[in-house]
């Protein structure tokens, strides 16, 4: 706080002062890419959201109380449709930050798109592995193993959720103003945002899908 | 120390922008700051995020590669011993996550002057800590603490 005070009153001193004499470089342009910056600093914290859940996951992934577990209840072929419906969704991401970058609007909303229903697709199998599960019984509340469960793949779900969402509203900005610098900030704000979701799911995959299955 | 300069070096910045904009009339100062920040942005982006559709596609078949060889070891038994597959697995998933990092998020040593490595550095150093120290220390907790408590229990009533 001590310092901020100190920061403000001094550039308000500097206001008066002859350019010259102003302790602010001009030329230095650090600044501008800071939303980027910014946006990876929050996704690394999200990381570490992801790390804890994975660790809760690592802890009680073998604490079934009786119930049912992985190898019971996982289906593979679901989980790989899963997968390839991500990892599909993040190349055609960057196909439309390749059509971004050669300002083509039209192919940049359509590849957008995709990615779109890819996410919801997504979103959609998840969602009936989740009813499923609960039909059978695994429901949160059944052992640790799948409270645990749970609540990491059901995060992993919820940002896929929130990044389809957004994914709308640039959609919509982007019809409606182009692709002018804001927005081209923005959507490459949510591609590192997407293709960090990818690179969680690799852990969700090999680590709760792939391992819970073994043995 | 490093962190009090990088916080105070957008203020500096950050601060004759601002106060130039209110004693100067508006649309000179909208013009001058759209005109620059738009130049801005795409010197970064060509310079720094390396976009190509060659490196989207080659990150695109070596994850599939990477995404495929594990279902198929564990869809298909092929190693006999679950724990080396558990071992392989997870070898891939390292694999395929610098992969991504790579190829999908254009990581390299010289974005943002080098921040955002040092943040994915620190990032994962936690990573480490948490995860190897929870799976440690709850595994002791349950080797170590069931039996002998188990022990104690059965010993006084008998005695």
């Amino acid at each position: 706080m001590s310092d901020t005070a100190v920061m403000s009153t001094s550039t308000t001193a500097s206001v008066d002062a002859p350019d010259n004499l102003r302790f602010y470089v001009p030329g230095d342009h650090h600044v501008e890419n800071g939303t980027l910056l910014g946006f990876w600093f929050y996704l690394m914290s999200d990381c570490l959201i992801f790390a804890c859940l994975f660790a809760i996951y690592g802890v009680l992934g073998r604490s079934y109380a009786a119930g049912p577990s992985g190898a019971d209840l996982f289906d593979l072929k679901l989980v790989a449709i899963n997968t390839s419906l991500l990892l599909f969704s993040s190349i055609t991401y960057g196909f439309a930050m390749l059509e971004m970058q050669k300002r083509k609007t039209g192919r940049t909303l359509l590849w957008l798109a995709i990615t779109g229903l890819l996410g919801l697709g997504f979103l959609g199998l998840e969602l009936y592995e989740f009813a499923h599960l609960i039909h059978e019984g695994a429901v949160p509340q059944r052992s640790a193993f799948l409270s645990a469960f749970f609540v990491l793949v059901g995060t992993h779900g919820l940002h896929v959720f929130f990044g389809c969402i957004w994914l709308v509203v640039l959609m919509v900005q982007v019809g409606r103003t182009g692709l002018i610098a804001e927005n081209r900030r923005r959507l490459m704000c949510l591609s590192m945002f997407w293709h960090f979701l990818d690179v969680v799911w690799i852990g969700v995959f090999t680590f709760v899908y792939l391992m819970g299955v073994l043995k | 120390m490093s962190a009090t300069t990088s916080a105070t070096a957008p203020l500096d910045n950050k601060a004759p922008r601002g106060i130039h904009a209110q004693p100067d009339d508006v649309d000179h100062s909208h013009g001058h700051g759209h005109g620059h920040g738009h130049d801005h942005l795409d010197d970064d982006h060509e310079g720094a995020s390396h976009s190509t559709l060659k490196g989207y596609v080659t990150g695109f078949i070596l994850a599939v590669i990477l995404t495929a060889i594990p279902f198929w070891l564990v869809m298909g038994n092929v190693l006999d011993n679950p724990r080396t597959t558990a071992i392989v697995i997870l070898g891939f998933a390292a694999v395929q996550i610098v992969v991504h990092m790579i190829y999908f998020l254009h990581m390299n040593t010289r974005s943002e002057s080098g921040w955002s490595l040092l943040a994915l550095i620190f990032t994962l150093v936690l990573v480490v800590i948490t995860l190897a120290g929870s799976l440690w220390v709850m595994y002791h907790l349950n080797t170590n603490m069931m039996p002998g408590m188990m022990d104690h229990g059965m010993h006084t009533p008998a005695s």
